[in-house]
């Protein structure tokens, strides 16, 4: 866990690389964050929380810049800002008491997340493997409630809805404070047009096209494989909610009781949601230790690959089950599977998924300030013709 | 010397901007390519990893420039500052430069679109993706695909020209290569601090410089030593004001100091010695880079206070702070009364109009008093971009000797033969422009001598 010293080193020197950014703005091509800071003539403690959470480490800047180390200067943008994003994560998580008091990077947040995550795994596990006959367990179960024979539906809805419920809620509250941290929204702009600008940008990746020809996933060279490792990921994610819902629907409305066929939509859904996992997650993790060291904070890989781990757990599990629901590995692999997908939720607030929301909310203010900035000049500038010259 | 035999149809000696394009160019035409890059890979690419544009003439609006810029504006804007350029030469490079933007983004270069609300509006340059160094990146990366053969950590000690031959010794311990076409692309010699010395006295020793430390000039004197013609001045260098506090190399861009013209400038005795509201556009840079040169020590004080200090971007490095004038004076070293009685009589003479009376010299232009308290400076020191001495050139780009008869087999392209075009003036984004332009006529040429 950061000291406060450490913290405050880490704000200076991602401070110091903007400062330098600001006075370069040679990459103001590459992404949102070097618009947002070209409006900035000094950059707060609250710019800092905003611009290293609108950064999405593509890692162009660090390959363009004529700065990096062994330059004097010793710039690493990606470095700096992604260790202040990693802080921001703690700063706000809810409930306040965590604050200062969960660890940052390195294995000790690993260990912090796979504690979590284990805990939810007994908390389905332990009681079915005591209250579940072994007969009943290791059975073959054909047919509608096939699952719900095992584990109570109202076990299942009950669990995961209060650890749901409670993730959502300390989700929201750390987003919240976050938000706040960003400092004032500029007066006047315009939120809708700028949700909609966020959701483009968050849903498309805009940032993770180093302005066109990709970004320097691994090194110098550019790719497109990490905006597309991600977009398999989030919407592999998505599709699985997608599955879930339809699900219910049909459980609840049309009294449709899982399993459900092959053919039907929610195992299309799920099947489809959880290979995107499966293909994004081993994407994202090889990429992440594969590419080149220098832009990246080796501290932060561990706890970045823990949530890849587990939610790849999630979805060859969630397959697996697939697989094999009519064999007699159904029941074992049924409670694992419920037990990873209950640790991924108890997970939330207190893993790098906070990364998710806190970016959403970073492009927003990126996207409100755009349309706020539009007609304004800074002071002063209007005459420096800065940027014109390439003296 | 070590006698190796490493041959090869085209040695480019340089790795910045002319160079990669010399090689591409060359390797495209079918020759064998070597590049003896000075620097490590790490900071390859010469000077060219701090630019930013190219000056480019274009009669319609481009992919990538807005507007147009024909080739009238521009042989004007090279006139304005290089009065003595070499008249078909600069006609040959204008027209050339229309279709540089296309041939860079071909070999991978990527620049921003002309309607980019990022940029401020121009229509006389395109502008890198990324910047310099993304520029030289590319190049690096097709000059491998293409299979240039490239050498990092080789400077070249000397050049064997006599007699017909073209060879370089390089690197430690040394090894000499031998080439059927040398194209020499290896910048100015504002990195060699004698030569520097030779050329400006002691107050060199005072200058920093804004790029590469590898320019040191050694392939240029064997050139002008083996007879080549000079064109520029050895005595005029590219320099802008920087913060007195850069690094000694390679600071490039950021170093700039950007509020100058808002305040005003003292040098190290405490006086005003120039109107800071002369020049207030991009040229001010460049402006008082020569201004200060000129000073005692070349060395000066931009003193703003702390209302003017909002209106213009800080520099890099701290800012010296004061509550009063005489402090501030003493903290930079100057004489706190010369300080106190500048500012005093600069205040007094300031009238509504924002311009000095009756003072010497004026301030013609953002006269606002310095009265604001904490007030704050900034030493400023010279930063060379690079020297303005070259060697002549021919338009397929032959290093001519003084005779007119050319260095057989011998080519130049850069900072090294920019002054043909350029005189000792400068024109921002033009010296990309040069760079890129010869660069791929010297690579051309020269495996056209190769495979004769």
């Amino acid at each position: 866990m950061p000291g406060a010293d450490e913290t405050q080193r880490i704000a200076a020197d991602a401070r110091r690389a903007l400062d330098i950014c600001n006075a370069c703005q040679f990459c103001g091509g590459y992404c949102a964050v070097f618009r947002a800071l070209k409006a900035r003539r000094q950059v707060s403690a609250a710019d800092l929380a905003f611009l290293s959470n609108l950064c999405h480490n593509c890692r162009s800047c660090y390959h363009a810049c004529q700065y990096a180390p062994p330059h004097a200067f010793d710039l690493n943008l990606p470095k700096s800002l992604s260790l202040v994003r990693q802080q921001t994560y703690r700063d706000h998580v809810w409930p306040p008491w965590f604050r200062g008091r969960l660890p940052c990077a390195g294995w000790p947040a690993v260990a912090v997340m796979v504690a979590i995550a284990l805990s939810a795994l007994m908390l389905v596990g332990l009681p079915a493997l005591i209250l579940i006959p072994p007969d009943l367990l290791f059975g073959r179960h054909l047919g509608p409630g096939a699952f719900y024979r095992l584990v109570p539906w109202e076990a299942i809805a009950g669990g995961a809805g209060a650890l749901t419920l409670w993730s959502l809620l300390a989700v929201g509250f750390s987003v919240a404070s976050f938000w706040h941290s960003m400092g004032p929204m500029p007066a006047g702009a315009a939120l809708l047009p700028a949700l909609r600008d966020a959701l483009y940008d968050a849903a498309s990746l805009r940032n993770l096209g180093g302005g066109g020809a990709g970004c320097n996933d691994r090194d110098e060279r550019f790719s497109r494989s990490r905006r597309r490792f991600h977009h398999a990921l989030f919407y592999g994610v998505v599709l699985c909610f997608a599955a879930t819902a339809v699900a219910t629907v049909y459980d609840h409305a049309l009294a449709w009781q899982a399993p459900y066929p092959v053919l039907s939509l929610p195992v299309l859904l799920g099947g489809l949601g959880g290979t995107g996992i499966l293909v994004g997650t081993m994407g994202l993790a090889r990429l992440k230790l594969r590419a080149d060291p220098g832009p990246l904070a080796p501290s932060l890989t561990a706890s970045d690959c823990a949530l890849l781990a587990l939610l790849f757990l999630v979805a060859v599990s969630g397959l697996g089950l697939l697989a094999l629901r009519e064999t007699a590995a159904m029941g074992p692999l049924l409670l694992v599977h419920l037990g990873l997908v209950l640790g991924w939720f108890a997970t939330l607030p207190y893993s790098k998924f906070l990364h998710a929301p806190f970016r959403f909310a970073a492009l927003l203010r990126a996207a409100m300030e755009r349309r706020h900035r539009a007609p304004q000049v800074g002071r002063g500038q209007g005459k420096s013709g800065r940027g014109s010259s390439g003296a | 010397m070590t006698r190796v035999s490493c041959d090869c149809d085209v040695l480019v000696v340089g790795g910045g901007n002319a160079a990669l394009c010399a090689a591409i160019a060359a390797r495209r035409a079918g020759a064998s390519v070597l590049l003896l890059e000075a620097a490590p890979k790490a900071l390859r690419g010469g000077n060219a990893r701090h630019s930013r544009n190219m000056r480019i003439m274009h009669d319609a609006p481009t992919a990538w420039v807005r507007g147009c810029y024909p080739a009238e504006d521009y042989h004007a804007d090279l006139r304005r500052v290089a009065e003595a350029a070499d008249e078909g030469l600069t006609g040959l490079f204008v027209d050339a430069s229309a279709g540089v933007v296309d041939w860079l983004s071909g070999n991978g270069v990527r620049f921003h679109g002309g309607t980019d609300e990022v940029l401020p509006y121009s229509r006389k340059t395109a502008f890198f993706l990324g910047g310099g160094k993304a520029l030289v990146n590319a190049l690096y990366a097709t000059a491998e695909r293409l299979g240039v053969a490239i050498r990092y950590d080789s400077t070249v000690h000397a050049m064997h020209l006599r007699d017909g031959s073209r060879a370089v010794t390089v690197g430690t311990p040394p090894v000499t290569i031998r080439a059927r076409a040398l194209v020499v692309a290896s910048g100015g010699f504002q990195a060699d601090r004698d030569w520097m010395r030779r050329q400006w006295g002691g107050v060199a020793d005072c200058f920093t410089i804004r790029g590469t430390p590898h320019a040191t000039g050694i392939p240029l004197k064997a050139l002008l030593e083996e007879g080549a013609e000079p064109v520029g001045a050895a005595d005029r260098c590219h320099m802008v004001a920087v913060d007195g506090r850069s690094p000694p190399f390679d600071g490039g861009i950021v170093t700039r100091l950007d509020g100058i013209v808002h305040g005003i400038v003292v040098d190290r005795d405490g006086w005003r010695f120039a109107d800071e509201g002369a020049v207030v556009g991009s040229r001010r840079y460049t402006a008082w880079g020569e201004l200060v040169a000129g000073c005692p020590g070349a060395v000066a004080f931009s003193i703003f206070d702390g209302v003017i200090g909002e209106r213009f971007r800080p520099s890099i490095f701290p800012v010296v702070r004061a509550d009063s004038i005489g402090a501030l004076a003493s903290t930079l070293g100057i004489a706190p009364p010369a300080l106190e009685a500048t500012v005093a009589a600069f205040n007094a003479a300031i009238t509504d109009g924002g311009a000095t009376v009756g003072l010497h010299p004026p301030k013609t232009q953002l006269a606002v008093p310095i009265a604001l308290p904490p007030f704050g400076a900034y030493p400023v020191r010279v930063g060379v971009t690079s020297t303005c001495l070259g060697v002549r050139v021919d338009g397929r780009a032959r290093v001519l000797r003084k005779d007119g008869m050319e260095v057989e087999g011998v080519y130049a392209a850069g900072v090294v033969m920019a002054p043909n075009i350029l005189g000792s003036g400068y024109l921002a984004g033009s010296a990309m422009t040069v760079g890129a332009v010869f660069g791929r006529i010297a690579g051309r040429e020269a495996a056209v001598h190769a495979r004769r």
